[in-house]
C-alpha cells in the first residue's frame, strides 16, 4: 500500500476506507467458500481412497482426481489473489505434458508443489474460516454498534449512545486494518506454498541459464564461419591474385633492372607467405570441409599440416552436432599446435571416438611433458572452451612427457 | 589448348585469364558457378577445366561436383581443381573417376607461375598433378602397412611420384641422380608387389595402391 501523498488528516481517513480495502474484504469473503469447496473434495476424495480402498476401482478413480482437482484449485486461488489484490503468485515450473494417468499420478506425488498445494488447500479453510468471522465481524458489529448508538439517541439513554458510539467507531475503524491483516496472512501463505519452492526457482534458472549458454555457444560458432567466409571471399582471393601477379611479373620481366627484379621476388615471396599465414589462421577458425565432410576430413587437414608426424585415427560413425564438431576440431588444432610450440615432440597420435553420446578424443604427444591447465600454453583456453558445453578436459603431463590430454564432449 | 574457366571471384578470375592467355592457352569461356561450367562445357568443348571448389550458392562443394558431373560425361576430359584449402577428400572423390587428366591444386599454387602452368599442362596431356598437401593428407590417413616397408627416402620419392612429378622433377627435388630416383622407385615397386610390364602404368598403381583411393 503506498503513502505518498498521504499528507492531510482527510486523505488517510479517505484512503482507510478506500477501494482497497473493500477489495481485500470481499478477497476475504471469497476464499471462504472457495477453501471450503476445496477442503471438502480433497478430504472428500481422500476419504473415499483410504475406506473404499478394497474396491480399488474407487482410488482408481477418486486419486488422480485428487491429483487433478488440487492445481485446480490452486488456479482458482491465483486468480481470486489477482482479482482482489493484484498479487500475482508465480505458477510454478511447467512440467511436460504427461498422458499415462498413472505415471502423471507418481510423477506429481513426486513433486513437492503438489503437497505445498495441498498444504495451502487444507490451511486455506483456517485462515480464511477466522479471517471471514473477523472481518464480517468488525463490519457487522460496527454497524450493528452505530444502531445501536441510534436507538440510543432515539430513546435518550446517553450512557447507550455513547458506548455503542465508541464501539461503533472502534469497529469500523479497526475494520481495515482486520481485513489488511487477514489478506496479508493468506497472501503469506500462498506465497509460500501456491508459488515455485527455491528449488524449482533453480531448476528454473538452471534451464534459462543453459539455454542461454547454448545461444551463446552457437553464436560464437556462427561468427567463426562467417568471419571464415568473409575471408575466403575477400582477402584470401585477393591475395591469391595479388600473389599471381607478382608470379607473372617475376616470370615475364626479365629484362628489368636488378634491384627491381629483387624487390618483385621478394614482394612475391612476402605474399606468398602472407597467404599461407591466411589460410592456416582461416583454417584454425571453422574449416568449411568441416561442415561438409565432417571430423575425419577436416582433422587429416590438420594432421598432414602439423611439423612432426601425426597418426590419425577417427571412428565416428554418428555426426556430432555442428557446434561440438567445432569445438572437437578446435581442441586437436589448438592442442597439435601446442605440441608443435612447447612439447619438442617427435611425433603425436590423435584418436577421435564416438561412444554412445559421447564424442572422446585422445592427443598424446611424446614431448618433453609438464603442461599444466594453469600454465600459459592455450590449454586453459581449451579447457574454456570444452567446458561451455558441459565437456570434460583431462591433462596427463609428467615432467618428461609423454603427454595425454582426454577431451569428452556430449554429442547434442 | 582450350580451356573453361570456373572462378567465382572475379578479381581471380580475371588473372587466371590473363595468365592463361599470356602462356599461349585460350580461355573460351570463363564463368562464375557450376551450373555456367556445365553450360560452358557443353557449349565449347574444351580441352581442359580449370575450376574452384566452393562456388555460388551454398559455396560448399559445388565446383567438385561439377567435376565429377563432367568426367561421367566426357570421360577423356581433363579437369584441374584449384581449391582454397585442399582436401584429400575431394580429391579422392575426383580420383576413385580415373586418375589420367586429373588435377587437384591448392589455389595458392598459381602464385608460382611457372610451376602451375607445368602442373596444367601436364593434366592437359592425360597426367596428374596432386598438390603436395593433399598427398601429406592421404599418407597420414593411410598411415598403415605399406609405409612401415618402405623408408624414409622411399616414402618422399612416392609421395612425389603421387603428386605427379616425373623422375627427372623428383631428383630435382631431393636434390639427387635420377639414377638414385630410378633405383628408389624399382624398390617401392617391388615392396608394394607391382611387378608389370608397363612402366608408366605401375607409377599410377604404385600411388593408387599405397593411397588406397
Amino acid at each position: 500500500m503506498t503513502t505518498t501523498g498521504l499528507t492531510t488528516p482527510w486523505d488517510r481517513i479517505h484512503a482507510h476506507w478506500s477501494a482497497r480495502t473493500w477489495l481485500r474484504t470481499s478477497h476475504v469473503v471469497t476464499g471462504l467458500p472457495i477453501a471450503l469447496l476445496a477442503l471438502a473434495v480433497i478430504v472428500g476424495l481422500t476419504a473415499l481412497s483410504v475406506l473404499l480402498v478394497w474396491t480399488v476401482v474407487v482410488p482408481l478413480i477418486a486419486l488422480p482426481l485428487l491429483f487433478r482437482s488440487v492445481p485446480m484449485f490452486t488456479r482458482l486461488q491465483r486468480a481470486r489473489f489477482l482479482a482482489f489484490l493484484d498479487v500475482d503468485i508465480p505458477r510454478a515450473p511447467r512440467r511436460p505434458k504427461e498422458r499415462n494417468p498413472l505415471k502423471l499420478l507418481v510423477r506429481e506425488a513426486r513433486t513437492g508443489s503438489f503437497w505445498r498445494q495441498l498444504a495451502y488447500h487444507l490451511l486455506s479453510p483456517l485462515i480464511n474460516g477466522v479471517g471471514f468471522l473477523m472481518v464480517i465481524g468488525a463490519w457487522a458489529g460496527g454497524l450493528v454498534a452505530a444502531e445501536f448508538a441510534v436507538q440510543g439517541w432515539i430513546i435518550s439513554e446517553s450512557m447507550m449512545i455513547a458506548a455503542s458510539a465508541l464501539a461503533a467507531v472502534l469497529l469500523l475503524v479497526t475494520g481495515p486494518w482486520v481485513a489488511h491483516g487477514v489478506t496479508a496472512l493468506d497472501t503469506i501463505a500462498a506465497g509460500a506454498l501456491l508459488g515455485p519452492s527455491r528449488s524449482d526457482l533453480l531448476v528454473q534458472r538452471v534451464e534459462t541459464l543453459q539455454e542461454s549458454r547454448a545461444e551463446v555457444v552457437d553464436a560464437a560458432d556462427a561468427e567463426r564461419r562467417r568471419i571464415e567466409r568473409d575471408l575466403h571471399d575477400g582477402a584470401q582471393q585477393r591475395l591469391v591474385s595479388l600473389a599471381m601477379s607478382l608470379g607473372m611479373a617475376r616470370a615475364t620481366l626479365t629484362d628489368v633492372p636488378e634491384p627491381a627484379r629483387r624487390a618483385i621476388a621478394q614482394a612475391h615471396e612476402e605474399a606468398k607467405q602472407a597467404l599461407k599465414e591466411l589460410r592456416d589462421f582461416v583454417r584454425g577458425l571453422h574449416p568449411a570441409v568441416l561442415d561438409d565432410q565432417g571430423l575425419d576430413a577436416a582433422l587429416s587437414g590438420i594432421a598432414a599440416r602439423a611439423p612432426f608426424p601425426v597418426r590419425l585415427r577417427v571412428d565416428v560413425p554418428e555426426r556430432a552436432s555442428p557446434t561440438i564438431e567445432a569445438i572437437a576440431f578446435f581442441v586437436v588444432s589448438e592442442a597439435l599446435t601446442n605440441v608443435s610450440k612447447h612439447a619438442g615432440a617427435s611425433g603425436a597420435e590423435v584418436t577421435v571416438q564416438r561412444a554412445a553420446d559421447r564424442l572422446r578424443l585422445v592427443i598424446v604427444d611424446d614431448g618433453r611433458g609438464g603442461a599444466r591447465l594453469g600454465g600459459g600454453t592455450g590449454l586453459r583456453g581449451l579447457a574454456q572452451r570444452v567446458g561451455s558445453v558441459d565437456g570434460t578436459l583431462d591433462v596427463d603431463s609428467p615432467q618428461g612427457g609423454p603427454t595425454a590430454i582426454r577431451v569428452e564432449l556430449p554429442c547434442e | 589448348m582450350r580451356i573453361v574457366l570456373a572462378e567465382d571471384s572475379v578479381l581471380l578470375r580475371e588473372g587466371l585469364i590473363w595468365l592463361l592467355g599470356s602462356a599461349g592457352m585460350e580461355v573460351v569461356a570463363a564463368v562464375a558457378d557450376a551450373d555456367g561450367l556445365l553450360r560452358a562445357v557443353d557449349e565449347h568443348d574444351p580441352d581442359l577445366v580449370v575450376t574452384d571448389v566452393r562456388m555460388p550458392p551454398s559455396h560448399t562443394d559445388e565446383g567438385l561436383r561439377a567435376a565429377l558431373v563432367l568426367r561421367r560425361q566426357r570421360p577423356g576430359l581433363a579437369i584441374l581443381v584449384l581449391s582454397q584449402y585442399v582436401e584429400e577428400r575431394y580429391a579422392t572423390r575426383l580420383l576413385s573417376t580415373e586418375t589420367s587428366g586429373i588435377g587437384y591444386l591448392l589455389k595458392d599454387r598459381v602464385a608460382d607461375v611457372a610451376e602451375f602452368l607445368d602442373a596444367l599442362r601436364r593434366v592437359a596431356a592425360g597426367g596428374t598433378a596432386l598438390d603436395p598437401e593433399v598427398v601429406a593428407q592421404l599418407l597420414i590417413r593411410r598411415h598403415s602397412d605399406p609405409l612401415d616397408l618402405l623408408t624414409r627416402r622411399e616414402y618422399e620419392v612416392l609421395a612425389l611420384i603421387a603428386e605427379g612429378r616425373s623422375n627427372t622433377g623428383i631428383a630435382e627435388a631431393l636434390t639427387v641422380s635420377e639414377g638414385a630416383v630410378g633405383k628408389h622407385i624399382n624398390n617401392i615397386f617391388t615392396k608394394l608387389g607391382l611387378s608389370g610390364a608397363d612402366k608408366d602404368h605401375r607409377r599410377v598403381l604404385a600411388v593408387l595402391r599405397f593411397l588406397k583411393v
